[in-house]
């Protein structure tokens, strides 16, 4: 207690944040290189095979983006995963058994997001619910909205829809077949929206107003009060943001799986959290990275595909060293801040 | 006059007011909408209708909620991990009894081995759970996700991803009924873990010492509490408690199934937690009212069902009613109505005269 | 019309159900003044400050600054009229830099994007002229708390604030640091800012302010120069009659007349707050620990108290040489500690005033042994009638309880254990002074009774007024001991600033 009044510390030493963020870049690059080696010949060393790490997580990218700055606030979002399962329904019911155009699926997609931001938000910055039990509840809601809507699942077969699903977009990189034809590498749209997003999160996160608020409400909400921010409006606003994130990620997750049905992208939220904290979100607040979720991201995908290409492992199994790695790194942040709170 | 007033203040200032009223209102949309809700028939000496399969049925709920009780007053925190701990428990009972096998007809090992090594799977992920909030000091809910997502993976790694069906007698009374006894074994179970628990808490101190450490864990501390030890203890007694729901829920299926048993029923044990007026921010508790929560949340399931409302459909419902409770026992929310009613008072002239 | 006003209240009342907070209370400040606002606990001061920064409405009344009126509906209102306010724990975002914590929300910017070059240049600028040693880019956790403070009073500066309120805010500092502040108020004082200071310290009024508004009961007592108001009559007018009792309570308690030591440590220490250190208490003797704010005198009895593990030498009680792992080894030991933050460390604020005085009886008894309710019925009320607590019944929350009175509990608490050694962290802090007379009285009754007792308070005339010997620390170090002529004010301000051979 006493010695919080020492002079400061004027080495300049790695900040805990950094240390994170370097664990996490260099776990996904050692993993990824393993991967590599261990696969070759399963083609895990093809540069498609890096992209496919985007393709397939594009949707998760912008969740995880909504998740992050909801835990920089101090808060958690566990509603996301069933969002994008009723976001994928909404719009696979909409396109398929009431004809309507692929538009009006994602005007929906959005507006349901919005919707999940504003009601939850509410509770939590305006009544504030703890965020875990009204997210909780937002979770459990959207998955029997799912239900309510079709217990069966629904294909989409709408054309524009797939037509924008399945919109290569060739890059200048790739590999060669063997009779050395040259095979660029492609991705999708939902690969440039997200990338998209993840941009525009980093900087309104540096560079805006907002987003130096949200920092300050999660360090200490008190003191941003006192200081003139508005606490509520703040953090109403990043639950607006993260539900309108998770209505558009879970309209990429759509593109990416084509289908609607109850049991969809259940554990999205756990992936969206691992990849937050993962990539040095702190869960106390005030601290995280987007560009470090990024990296959360990618890790999640480089173990699906690993255990994926290894073939016969169960599924079950990227679920649980996901938790494992979470688990290590909550532990990891829970040491770190101890060491500091020691200091 | 004012005699009545008081009388009736008192009433309502009663802990377990709340909670009552919630079940009673909902017996009585039930009693409305579903004909002979309340009726009950004997069939062979045992009794049947929607009452017993209220009282029957909430077994495992209200085991569940005793533990998410403790969980949430000595930590401030839930357990979301209940209904996945409840599939390891069940899959490595089941695993025991079937000594690997998918389907057996005759047990491979004794029932009480295969109990005794499912509560002790179950309070080890307790444990586990414990050591993360209570050493580690992660918020519990962050916690307890972890094996809320990665629980039944392990329980599908246990029964190598399939069912297990122990179909035998001797398994299935534990869901069922023990011969011609008209009460249900899962109602037995759930009653004796109830007064158990209840008897500890009362008959040693630990009731306090859980408040205690709930409200304040620095002073607790300092008055000689083993503040870690102590949320570390509801975690583990939360995990076995859940290990005997899961224990039931599989007899009375007779089999471990990973993926469907204790589905969400974590956000009913929440919910019954929240109605029976416990606030979730920790601190003082209610046994009693956890449990009447839980016959209540069981209450509204059937009613739901006997209104066509297909099982996947039934967390809408739940959640919305998770919502109005928080809703109602957050302190913003009754502050603004306390102001409300000060001013429709001040409104009045002042007749009654100051105190 | 008086000249120069920037901040008048007129006519203040403010009610809370069942209290009235503040009585038609008068405040003015003036253009370049220091005006301490004293009082007791529960005189009303912070109310009045959180009716001028709208935290709480008020009934009747009138806020005027600069002669125009102003409703403030929220401090942040309140800083937009210019009226800002440093509290003692800092209000500024640690994760944050030092630039940010001195521009958010109004960050200067660029095309709609935040400067951040220019933001670090100019709070370096402003940093520099109000001679703060920090680096704009550094991260605030990074920066010592004094340091805090100053940059939390650098941003209400250049915020333009023309009335500076500083609540407590040397609370937390040790000399030195106040030094600077107050050199840093001055500074502002000059450029014609108008401070609001509220403090418990009398010396520093004395070296600081110009006035002195004095509170007492919700009601205003006066307002003073501070040339024109001697220190006694100055505690008079806050407690509101002469206290006799603030005379010498000592001289009635005899000194010891054989030693016999309750607790001995030697070479006891904990890394990182407490160099090890030597410690005798006698029984029946009332020990002091003098020392500024950490200076390792809630440390020393931490760590004999187990409360932070002691990691090098020895500790004997009554002779017999013992482990201590944590609280309840001491507790056992039949040890009892009152810590120095009431409502942190202190208080179970949902409990009731029964079960807060069993608590720790019950916790050294175990688990399985539980009180019954008659057993703690009769605990509660012995104690609530020997303190002469104040509380509705047995059953009432702790919490509804005043500071004082929740004090008492906790003394109750431990008085229940019957300890043979009982350490007193800041025990009258934050308490009026009726019941701080009646607590040093207690600690000298219970000394008499053969209790040895460890004695740690902030105030040196409160220590010489119960301790016969005082243990002095400076920077996590025992350095000596005065005992007999030795204890005198001045005695000790020498031994703590330095004075002493160490030993």
């Amino acid at each position: 207690m006493g010695n919080k009044n020492k002079t400061a510390m004027p080495k300049k030493k790695i900040s805990a944040t950094g240390f994170l963020l370097i664990i996490t870049i260099a776990l996904f690059v050692v993993m990824y290189a393993a991967g590599m080696v261990v696969f070759s010949d399963k083609g895990f060393a093809k540069p498609q095979m890096f992209f496919n790490l985007f393709v397939s997580n594009a949707g998760l990218l912008v969740i995880a983006l909504g998740q992050t700055i909801v835990m920089i606030t101090g808060g958690i979002d566990i509603s996301v995963g069933s969002v994008t399962a009723l976001v994928c329904m909404v719009s696979a019911f909409e396109m398929e058994n009431m004809g309507m155009s692929a538009y009006v699926a994602v005007a929906s997609a959005l507006a349901i997001g919005l919707a999940y931001g504003v009601i939850q938000g509410f509770l939590v910055s305006y009544l504030e619910i703890q965020p875990f039990i009204v997210t909780l509840a937002g979770m459990f809601f959207g998955r029997g909205m799912t239900a309510v809507i079709s217990t069966e699942m629904i294909s989409i077969k709408n054309e524009l829809f797939l037509a924008w699903a399945n919109f290569k977009i060739n890059l200048p990189i790739g590999s060669y077949s063997k009779r050395g034809k040259f095979i660029p590498a492609y991705i999708y749209p939902t690969v440039v929206i997200a990338i998209l997003i993840l941009i525009i999160i980093i900087l309104v996160m540096k560079y805006s107003k907002f987003g130096r608020s949200v920092y300050a409400i999660g360090g200490n909400s008190q003191s941003a009060l006192m200081m003139g921010l508005n606490v509520k409006k703040t953090k109403f606003k990043a639950y607006i943001l993260d539900g309108f994130l998770a209505g558009l990620g879970g309209f990429l997750f759509c593109l990416n799986s084509c289908a609607g049905f109850v049991e969809q992208a259940k554990g999205l939220e756990m992936d969206a959290i691992s990849s937050a904290v993962i990539g040095g979100t702190l869960l106390s607040g005030g601290v995280g990275v987007p560009f470090g979720t990024l990296f959360g991201v990618l890790i999640k995908g480089t173990i699906q595909s690993l255990i994926t290409t290894q073939g016969t492992l169960s599924s079950w199994w990227v679920r649980i060293v996901l938790s494992a790695l979470l688990c290590f790194f909550i532990i990891l942040q829970a040491i770190l801040g101890n060491i500091k709170k020691k200091k | 006059m004012s005699n009545q007033k008081s009388g009736l203040k008192k009433i309502t200032s009663m802990r377990l007011f709340m909670p009552i009223v919630c079940l009673l209102v909902i017996i009585i949309v039930a009693t409305i909408t579903i004909p002979g809700f309340l009726t009950i028939s004997f069939q062979n000496g045992v009794p049947y209708g929607y009452p017993v399969d209220v009282i029957n049925r909430a077994s495992e709920l209200v085991i569940l909620a005793v533990g998410m009780t403790l969980v949430t007053a000595a930590s401030g925190g839930q357990d979301i991990s209940v209904g996945a701990v409840m599939a390891v428990a069940a899959a490595v009972c089941c695993q025991i009894l079937s000594g690997g096998e998918v389907s057996v007809n005759s047990l491979a090992a004794p029932i009480i081995l295969a109990f005794l090594a499912a509560l002790a799977a179950s309070a080890l992920c307790g444990a586990f759970n414990g050591f993360l909030v209570a050493k580690l000091n992660i918020q519990p809910m962050v916690a307890t996700l972890i094996l809320y997502t990665a629980g039944r993976g392990i329980a599908q790694l246990i029964t190598n991803g399939q069912i297990t069906y122990i179909r035998v007698d001797s398994y299935q009374i534990f869901g069922s009924y023990i011969g011609k006894f008209p009460i249900p074994t899962p109602v037995i179970i759930a009653v004796v873990v109830v007064i158990i628990t209840y008897l500890i808490l009362k008959k040693t101190a630990l009731g306090l010492y859980i408040e205690s450490v709930g409200i304040n864990g620095t002073a607790s501390r300092l008055v000689g509490l083993n503040s870690t030890m102590i949320k570390f203890l509801t975690y583990v007694i939360c995990g076995i408690l859940a290990g005997i729901a899961g224990f039931v829920a599989s007899s009375r299926i007779y089999s471990a199934d990973a993926n469907n048993i204790g589905l969400n029923l974590e956000m009913d044990a929440i919910l019954a937690v929240a109605l029976g007026g416990n606030v979730l921010g920790g601190g003082k508790f209610s046994l009693m009212g956890s449990v009447i929560g839980a016959y209540t949340i069981q209450a509204l399931t059937t009613v739901l069902y006997g209104m066509n409302v297909s099982s996947d459909q039934l967390p809408v419902y739940k959640a919305i009613v998770v919502v109005i409770i928080v809703v109602l026992q957050s302190p913003v929310f009754q502050k603004a109505l306390a102001s409300r009613k000060a001013k429709s008072q001040a409104a009045k002239p002042a007749a009654e005269g100051g105190n | 019309m008086e000249e120069n006003v920037v901040l008048s209240m007129k006519d203040i009342s403010k009610t809370f159900p069942g209290v009235k907070a503040l009585q038609h209370v008068d405040f003015t400040l003036r253009k370049g003044e220091i005006h301490a606002l004293m009082g007791e606990n529960g005189a009303g001061k912070s109310t009045l400050i959180k009716v001028l920064t709208g935290v709480h409405e008020f009934q009747t009344g009138e806020i005027t600054m600069d002669g125009q009126k102003i409703v403030n509906k929220s401090p942040q209102e309140a800083q937009k009229n210019g009226i800002s306010t440093v509290y003692q724990e800092v209000n500024l975002c640690p994760n944050l830099t030092v630039a940010e914590n001195l521009f958010i929300g109004r960050e200067p910017r660029k095309a709609g994007f935040i400067d951040w070059k220019t933001m670090n240049k100019k709070s370096t600028e402003l940093l520099q002229d109000l001679k703060i040693d920090a680096n704009a880019t550094d991260k605030l956790e990074d920066v010592s708390l004094a340091r805090q403070q100053m940059i939390a009073i650098a941003r209400a500066v250049d915020m333009q604030c023309k009335v500076l309120i500083l609540d407590e805010p040397t609370s937390s500092l040790d000399d030195d640091e106040v030094a600077k502040l107050f050199t840093l108020m001055n500074r502002l004082k000059e450029q014609g800012v108008g401070i609001i200071f509220v403090t418990h310290f009398l010396e520093q009024v004395y070296e600081v302010c110009d006035r002195i508004t004095v509170l007492r009961n919700g009601e205003l007592v006066g307002e003073y120069k501070v040339k024109e108001l001697p220190r006694v009559q100055l505690v008079a007018k806050m407690m509101g009659k002469d206290f006799d009792d603030l005379a010498d309570i000592k001289s009635a308690h005899e000194g010891l007349k054989e030693f016999i030591p309750v607790v001995e440590a030697e070479g006891l220490g904990h890394q990182g707050t407490i160099k090890p250190f030597d410690f005798t208490v006698h029984k029946g003797e009332v020990v002091g620990l003098s020392g500024l704010l950490g200076s390792g005198r809630s440390e020393l009895v931490r760590a004999i108290y187990g409360a932070d593990k002691a990691d090098s030498g020895t500790l004997k009680v009554n002779g017999k040489e013992v482990k201590i792992k944590a609280p309840i080894d001491a507790m056992k030991l039949g040890m009892a500690y009152l810590p120095e933050d009431r409502k942190k460390d202190g208080i179970i604020a949902d409990l009731s005033v029964r079960e807060n005085i069993i608590i720790a009886l019950q916790a050294k008894r175990g688990m399985f042994r539980p009180m019954s309710r008659k057993e703690m019925e009769e605990a509660a009320d012995k104690y609530i009638d020997m303190l002469q607590i104040k509380t509705a019944s047995r059953e009432t929350p702790i919490k509804s309880l005043s500071g004082g009175n929740q004090q008492k509990v906790i003394i109750g608490r431990w008085l229940l254990t019957n300890p043979d050694y009982l350490i007193l962290d800041e025990p009258t802090r934050g308490i009026d002074i009726g019941t701080k007379t009646e607590i040093q009285k207690l600690v000298l009754d219970l000394a008499d009774k053969g209790m040895a007792v460890t004695f740690i308070s902030s105030e040196v005339e409160e220590m010489l007024r119960t301790c016969s010997r005082m243990a002095i620390l400076r920077d996590g170090k025992k350095v000596g001991e005065l005992s007999g002529d030795e204890l005198s004010q001045e005695g000790i301000m020498k031994a703590i600033a330095g004075g002493v051979e160490d030993e």
